[in-house]
This record gives structure tokens, C-alpha cells and sequence, in this order.
């Protein structure tokens, strides 16, 4: 091996053993705590849905289908709507993957930079801007069924 | 004789005096434990401007100009002015300056711009180049969370080591004993005598939400190179103050600075450590220029002249990063600037 390389061996070694001693000093966040929190939170979100759901094609007597496009818009709405009076990040803030793994947290993904960047107008602030939380799930979404696409092309 | 000791401290023949000092602070702040020792805290943290930017340049300048008032200075009177903040190409000095059209000299030292400013200004004052010099620095909540991680709307939970980024700016009136036509100055008693400019180090830590662990080294490396230029030790000084190293950090460099024989006694304190009680949940402590910046300038200076402390040891600690590093995935360089001030006789 080069001597250069060495060095950079060196290096990385050296920042390893530095990270874990820094880690010593640093409290572990509440796993089972939040992971509780979440299951709660993420839970009621998912039975006030179903509870939506069966309510439309129960009294409202819709289609399924429909139903469940209702219940998706309402859940994005309300997202969106907490987001704009500020009571969102709280929320996330208690509650963790529970209100951002459901579609709760890809609406609040979308609308926070638009907020963020409106300042910056409308085209090069809020329309360059928009996806930049999003983004990266949308293209990860989007090349990952791109794969099972072709899986499914050959099976 | 020279001015240099060592090979990175200096000291000030000529003792510049700190004639003016300011410190305002936001709304979280105003909340917290050291609430007495701002000199103006806001109501609303966006001060009435349409941009968290413009509030925060806002903020900067009511922190100059109370330094100023405080220091019966006129901005005409003012030969220079030093300063920084956080935000890109120093966006809030830069226009702070524009409307206060004294000379102007942008500092980049991350949160470490403070010290930096108050070494850079004491030079300049000690040497003869300026009579008198403004220093400020100044951070905000909103302005960094924008630029350094996610909208503040956007919901996430932010680890154990997480910092809060301080909502507040400090600034400092400094003062030669002539003015430029050979006039005595009034002067003062507060001086700054002498300073030790850090050295980048850099631990390796590439998470940017161990900003206290990648400052510690460079904390570290400046104190104990001040002790040995200086010969001093930490029991010479009533008060020794880093800057926003946090809960963490400055466990980290109590623990390095023991591990070096030089252990820091309780006169030992860290500015992010304080600046929050545990119960306004901002995990490892405060963060930003403004947290250092607003505690010296208004802390440390308040308690010298009520004679509670006669030499105080201030570093103001910065981590190095910029959004592009961390994006690709470079480690976290830190740097530490110490400046030490005086209160001569010590009657009251």
C-alpha cells in the first residue's frame, strides 16, 4: 500500500475511535419511549382513516374506491392545514415515524418548503423548491417500481 | 518587544478598551436563564420585517447601535467595523454594514466570529490603525435552520446531540487611549490583553448533528496552547467561557483538557450550555454566533463592571462546515479564538 494511503487509514481509524469516545458522552435517544409514541400516534391516524373509510361507503354508500380516494385527500388536507398554522412540527416532534410515515408526512414534505421559499417567488422560490424534502422519496419511489416493473415483466 | 507569545497567542501593549457593549436576544432566549442579561429582547422573532434574514440584520443593528449608545460613541466616531453571522456570503453583516456606512470587514470564523472579530479589532485599535471599532456577530434560528438543514415547518425529531441555533447578536465598542487627531480618549476599564488564534482541527466527525463533539479538539487546542504561550493556568482566571460547544461538547473538553493534566476547574462554563434551561428542550444546548456573541456582551461585560469578575478567558467556538461539505460527506473541521479580558484596578 502507498504511504498516502496509509495515512488515510490512519485517519479514518483515528476518527472512528474519536466518534465512539465522543458517543460515550452523548445521552441514547429514548428508543422505546418513541417507538411508543409512534405506534400510538401512527395508529390513531390509521383508525381515524379506516373509521373515515367505513363511514363513506357505509352512510355515504360510495364505492370503495372512491371512499378511499376521499380518505387519502382528507388526511393530505389536514396535513397541509396543520402544517400552515404551525402545528405540525410539534406534533412531529412528539409523535416521530408516526405522523411522517403515513401520507400525513409526505404532505407535510411538500408544503413546508413551499412556506419556506415563497419569499424567494413564485417560479425560482416556491417551483424550484418544492420537492427539495420530497424529492428524493419520489425518485427512490419511482426507480424502485421501475424495478419491480421489470420483474414483473419476466416472471 | 515583540507582541507574539508562542506561536499563536499575542498580547495588547496598548490594551484597547471595551467601551461599549449590547446584547439582544429572541424570543426563546428571553425565555431562558439568562434573560437579565440582555440589553433588548424581541417580542416576535421575525422584529417586524418580511424575512427571518432582514430580521436578523435588523437585530444586528439594534445590537451595534446600543453598544454605541452604551459606549457614547457616534457611528461617525467609528473607524471600523467587524463582524459576521452564519448565513452565506455573510448576507446579514454584509447589509447591517450598508446601512451603517462605517468601514467595513467581514469575518467567516462559523460561530467562533466573535473572539475573532474582538482580536482582529483590539489589533487594529492596539497598533494605531483605528481609534475606535465596532465588533458583532449575530445568528437566528430561522435564518440557519433554512439554510443549514430542513424548513422550519418540515416535522422531524432532532437527536440527543442536536443544537439549538441561538436567536440573538451581541456587539462591542472598542476604543484606543488617542483618537486620531492625538486626542486622549475617556477610555475605560474593561481591557482586552491578550488573545490566542486557534488552529483548524479537525476530529473526523461527519454527522452535522455532533457539532459540540467536532468542536471540542480545536477547544481544546486553544486552551492549552493559551495556558503554555501565556503561561497561565485555568485558576488565573475568574471566568473561563467557551462558546457554543453544548452539553456535550463541553463535557468532551473538560474530560480532553484532564486527560491533558490541565483539568478546567467549576470556573469553567460553556455560553451553548446556558443560554437554555433543560426544560425548553433544546437537547444539547445552544448553538450560533449570537450565543457567545449575546453572553460576552452582555454577560461577561455586565458582570466585570459590577466587579463580580476581574479576568475572564472568552473562546468563541466554530464548526467549520458548509452545506456543501456535509453533502458530500466531509468531516467537520472545528476552530477555537480565545481573547482575554481585564478589569484594571478593581476598585468599584
Amino acid at each position: 500500500m502507498s504511504k498516502a494511503g496509509e495515512s488515510e487509514q490512519k485517519k479514518k481509524q483515528k476518527a472512528k475511535e474519536y466518534e465512539a469516545y465522543a458517543k460515550e458522552f452523548t445521552p441514547k435517544p429514548a428508543y422505546v419511549a418513541n417507538g411508543i409514541k409512534a405506534f400510538l400516534t401512527g395508529g390513531a391516524i390509521c383508525c381515524a382513516a379506516f373509521a373515515l373509510q367505513n363511514w363513506l361507503t357505509g352512510s355515504m354508500q360510495l364505492e370503495e374506491k372512491d371512499a378511499k380516494t376521499w380518505v387519502t385527500v382528507t388526511l393530505i388536507c389536514t396535513a397541509q392545514l396543520l402544517t400552515g398554522f404551525g402545528l405540525f412540527d410539534s406534533i412531529a416532534k412528539f409523535a416521530g415515524a408516526g405522523c411522517i410515515v403515513p401520507i400525513t408526512g409526505f404532505a407535510n414534505a411538500m408544503v413546508s418548503p413551499a412556506i419556506e421559499y415563497k419569499k424567494e417567488g413564485p417560479v425560482l422560490g416556491v417551483g424550484a423548491k418544492l420537492f427539495s424534502v420530497a424529492g428524493p422519496v419520489l425518485v427512490c419511489g419511482i426507480f424502485v417500481s421501475i424495478i419491480a416493473g421489470i420483474i414483473q415483466l419476466f416472471r | 518587544m515583540s507582541n507574539r507569545r508562542g506561536k499563536q497567542s499575542i498580547v495588547f501593549p496598548n490594551a484597547p478598551c471595551i467601551v461599549g457593549a449590547a446584547a439582544v436576544g429572541g424570543v426563546k432566549e428571553g425565555q431562558g436563564p439568562q434573560r437579565q442579561w440582555f440589553d433588548f429582547l424581541l417580542e416576535d422573532d421575525i422584529f417586524g420585517e418580511k424575512t427571518w434574514e432582514k430580521a436578523e440584520g435588523k437585530m444586528v443593528k439594534k445590537a451595534i447601535d446600543l453598544a454605541l449608545r452604551d459606549g457614547r460613541t457616534t457611528e461617525a466616531q467609528v473607524d471600523l467595523l467587524l463582524g459576521g453571522d452564519l448565513i452565506n456570503q455573510l448576507m446579514i453583516a454584509n447589509y447591517a454594514a450598508r446601512d451603517l456606512q462605517i468601514p467595513f470587514m467581514g469575518l467567516y470564523g462559523a460561530c467562533s466570529t466573535m473572539t475573532e472579530s474582538l482580536i482582529a479589532g483590539s489589533v487594529f485599535i492596539d497598533g494605531g490603525y483605528a481609534a475606535r471599532a465596532v465588533t458583532a456577530a449575530s445568528s437566528h434560528y430561522c435564518t440557519a435552520e433554512r439554510q443549514f438543514r430542513m424548513p422550519l415547518e418540515h416535522g422531524n425529531q432532532r437527536p440527543p446531540s442536536a443544537q439549538w441555533t441561538a436567536t440573538a447578536a451581541g456587539s462591542m465598542v472598542l476604543a484606543g487611549n488617542t483618537s486620531a487627531n492625538g486626542d486622549a480618549l475617556p477610555g475605560g476599564d474593561i481591557v482586552v490583553t491578550s488573545a490566542t488564534i486557534g488552529r483548524v482541527v479537525d476530529p473526523g466527525i461527519t454527522d452535522v448533528n455532533e457539532m459540540g463533539a467536532a468542536m471540542a479538539p480545536a477547544a481544546a487546542s486553544t486552551l492549552l496552547t493559551h495556558f503554555k504561550d501565556m503561561g497561565t493556568s485555568p485558576a488565573d482566571y475568574d471566568v473561563i467561557l467557551s462558546g457554543d460547544l453544548g452539553n456535550i461538547g463541553k463535557h468532551i473538553l473538560m474530560d480532553l483538557m484532564k486527560k491533558q493534566g490541565c483539568p478546567l476547574a467549576a470556573s469553567y462554563n460553556d455560553c451553548g450550555a446556558i443560554m437554555y434551561s433543560s426544560e425548553q428542550d433544546v437537547h444539547s444546548g445552544g448553538s450560533g454566533c449570537g450565543c457567545s456573541a449575546s453572553l460576552f456582551a452582555g454577560r461577561v461585560i455586565k458582570e466585570m463592571r459590577q466587579g463580580r469578575i476581574k479576568r475572564a478567558l472568552l473562546m468563541s467556538t466554530g464548526a467549520l462546515l458548509s452545506t456543501i461539505s456535509a453533502g458530500q460527506g466531509e468531516s467537520i473541521p472545528g476552530i477555537a479564538h480565545a481573547v482575554v479580558i481585564e478589569r484594571k484596578g478593581g476598585q468599584q
